[in-house]
């Protein structure tokens, strides 16, 4: 059932296009993670969601009703500040149920809800006590707490966790989670934090721009992602990559990748004219290392131990250098020649503007002998 | 070592100098109408800095005229009224101002500022006749009237300050919470606006307490006169007699409740001058 939905959705803001025709749909009882660089217009588009801005443009409809002109306690949303905005000058109990109070609920049902979100929430024994007497974590729930007494169907958070020390978010982080499994309602979820973003979501929405990127399941979105963009935001280090030109287009195409020579890959180029510019994405996991004979391969420049696993950065002449995560007992050393050889089930070809070429489903089977072809027998072909 | 010693001791020194004469200036005028109020008429004249043996009788006689009382009333009720008129005006204005973003803000607060620039006497002659026309001449609301036009600008502006810096996500998440804009006024800015508004009523209250002008201006008989204007009318025995015994006693008994009241609410006016802003 879709609990939510954007219909071309437009913001302004004194000239400046802030979101540009997002369409989306959110199912009830899902998890959805806005997530893009700052300035993206995830937070523009949650406060719209929320009411706090109004929309310019298109339609907001939840439960297929058309909000755009409601207000915000008129259209069954709850939200989480990012500095949890808690009233300073009243108790935990008065902070949770002062939208209950405003809504006039009837007195026993409104200490009862109180006491179930509190409990919830493990905030039973705080409800005494004033914001300023508790911990960040402890106001951090608090506000989660504010935000979910009037029983709302959507919850709304504006990068709750980026408040708090590292460890306090990890296990914020994991409460949140646990906190939508019990409560089953929907949650919008905003941050930058791709860690955040990847583990709470059921569906990431990646904006750039003011645009929607791409929308998926994070594994969709990590392991096939429909730009530039949103390969390299996704993943830490970021995804490699390397400039190259298209030698032969069609449902294979035949790249001249500098590094490898011209390499056979398994996407669909047919439209693009031979000698385009392309950009050729590796993630960091996807390349391996061996070693190198004489003065072959590329020469490793640092290496980075993480403890769990090394990263080794490349000097291959190009504008970056490569980075490629190794286990730590392969113990590669700077100064080191080594020859890359990637996974090309993983790899990616992107165009100039940036857009994913389709990855053609047969191309593997129609290479038979290996996936990366000599200098010299592609010059053959 | 010695030498920073030395420097230090004399810069210490330098301080307390500087202090003492900022004191000295400050309190001795206070002190010496006391030193004054204390002392029998017959001797005013004699120079002295110590209160030798009080005398109370020109207290006595102060508060025993019924009119200087009936002018302590005036002031109280005047100033009162000034401070709560202006306070709760100023306070809707500065949500409006410091709040709302609206074309023409800043003129408003440029006009409100620019305002506050007039002198009481330019405006005097042009006052006295709204307030004839108004129907208020010698009451207390011609002053009550003319004493907040002088306030708002300055409590307009300072609260307007004070509401600027509260964080704009307590306004909203009041408004998530379903609050109108005067729930979330008077619920959740106002109470975290106490210092501001202490500090202002205060300063507000001072103003209207000790203003003289307006208060000769638009009152005429002894019911409705000010404190300021009863002590300057307070006359002796003769035409050629200054009674400055009983003059100092009404002074001293007009400015005493305000220094209480100054004391007693300094750490409130020193936090609401220097700390508008709050943390989560």
């Amino acid at each position: 059932m879709i609990k939510l939905k954007l219909d071309n959705v437009n913001k302004q803001l004194g000239g400046a296009r802030i979101l540009r025709d997002v369409s989306l749909e959110i199912a009830a009882g899902e998890f959805v993670v806005f997530v893009g660089p700052s300035g993206c217009g995830k937070s523009t588009l949650l406060r719209l969601i929320a009411g706090l801005d109004s929309i310019c443009g298109g339609d907001l409809l939840i439960d297929g009703r058309r909000v755009n002109d409601l207000e915000p306690r008129e259209r069954g949303v709850g939200m989480v500040f990012q500095s949890y905005a808690l009233y300073p000058h009243m108790s935990v109990y008065d902070n949770i149920s002062f939208g209950l109070k405003l809504a006039k609920t009837e007195k026993t049902s409104l200490r009862e809800r109180v006491l179930k979100t509190a409990q919830i929430l493990q905030l039973d024994k705080l409800l005494q006590r004033k914001p300023k007497e508790l911990s960040g974590g402890q106001r951090q729930r608090v506000a989660m707490g504010r935000a979910m007494a009037r029983e709302p169907d959507i919850l709304l958070f504006d990068e709750p966790l980026s408040n708090l020390d590292a460890s306090l978010r990890v296990q914020m982080r994991n409460e949140i989670a646990r906190l939508h499994d019990r409560l089953g309602s929907t949650m919008i979820y905003v941050t930058h934090d791709q860690v955040e973003a990847m583990t709470l979501a059921d569906k990431i929405v990646v904006l750039n721009g003011g645009r929607v990127e791409q929308v998926g399941s994070p594994r969709e979105l990590y392991e096939r992602p429909a730009s530039r963009f949103v390969a390299g935001f996704l993943g830490s280090p970021r995804m490699n990559f390397l400039p190259v030109r298209l030698q032969t287009p069609g449902e294979t195409s035949l790249v001249n990748t500098l590094v490898w020579g011209i390499t056979a890959l398994p996407f669909d180029s047919t439209n693009l004219a031979a000698g385009t510019h392309l950009s050729l994405g590796i993630r960091p996991e996807h390349l391996s290392l061996k070693a190198a004979e004489g003065t072959a391969g590329v020469v490793v420049t640092a290496v980075e131990y993480l403890g769990s696993e090394t990263y080794v950065h490349l000097d291959t002449r190009l504008e970056e250098p490569l980075i490629c995560r190794c286990e730590v007992s392969a113990g590669w050393k700077a100064g080191d020649r080594v020859e890359l050889l990637p996974d090309i089930d993983n790899l990616h070809l992107f165009a100039a503007d940036g857009t994913a070429l389709k990855r053609h489903p047969h191309a593997i089977e129609t290479l038979p002998d290996g996936v990366l072809l000599s200098p010299a027998r592609a010059s053959a072909l | 070592m010695n030498l920073r010693l030395l420097k230090k001791a004399l810069l210490r020194l330098g301080f307390w100098c500087l202090i003492g004469v900022l004191l000295l200036y400050a309190v001795f005028p206070f002190y010496y109408a006391i030193v004054t109020s204390l002392k029998p008429s017959s001797a005013l004249f004699e120079v002295s800095y110590w209160i030798a043996n009080p005398d109370f009788s020109n207290y006595a006689a102060v508060l025993s005229q019924a009119s200087f009382l009936r002018a302590i009333g005036n002031s109280l009720v005047v100033a009162l009224c000034v401070v709560t008129l202006a306070l709760f005006l100023s306070l809707t204005a500065a949500y409006a101002l410091g709040r709302v973003k609206f074309r023409g803000r800043g003129t408003v607060l440029m006009m409100v500022l620019g305002v506050s620039m007039f002198p009481q006497v330019a405006v005097l002659s042009g006052l006295f006749e709204v307030i004839r026309a108004l129907g208020l001449y010698n009451t207390s609301w011609a002053l009550i009237l003319s004493y907040t036009i002088f306030t708002l600008p300055f409590t307009v502006w300072v609260l307007t300050t004070f509401m600027g810096q509260l964080p704009h996500e307590l306004e909203e998440a009041a408004i998530m919470d379903g609050a109108s804009p005067w729930v979330t006024l008077t619920r959740v800015l106002l109470p975290l606006l106490w210092p501001a508004l202490v500090t202002t009523g205060l300063l507000a209250f001072i103003a209207a307490w000790n203003e003289f002008l307006f208060a000769l201006t638009f009152t005429l008989t002894d019911t409705q006169r000010t404190v300021p204007v009863a002590i300057a009318l307070i006359s002796g025995g003769s035409p050629h007699e200054l009674p400055w015994g009983l003059l100092m006693a009404a002074s001293v008994v007009v400015t005493v409740p305000l220094v209480i009241l100054v004391l007693i609410f300094q750490r409130r006016i020193v936090s609401g001058l220097t700390a508008g802003a709050l943390k989560g």
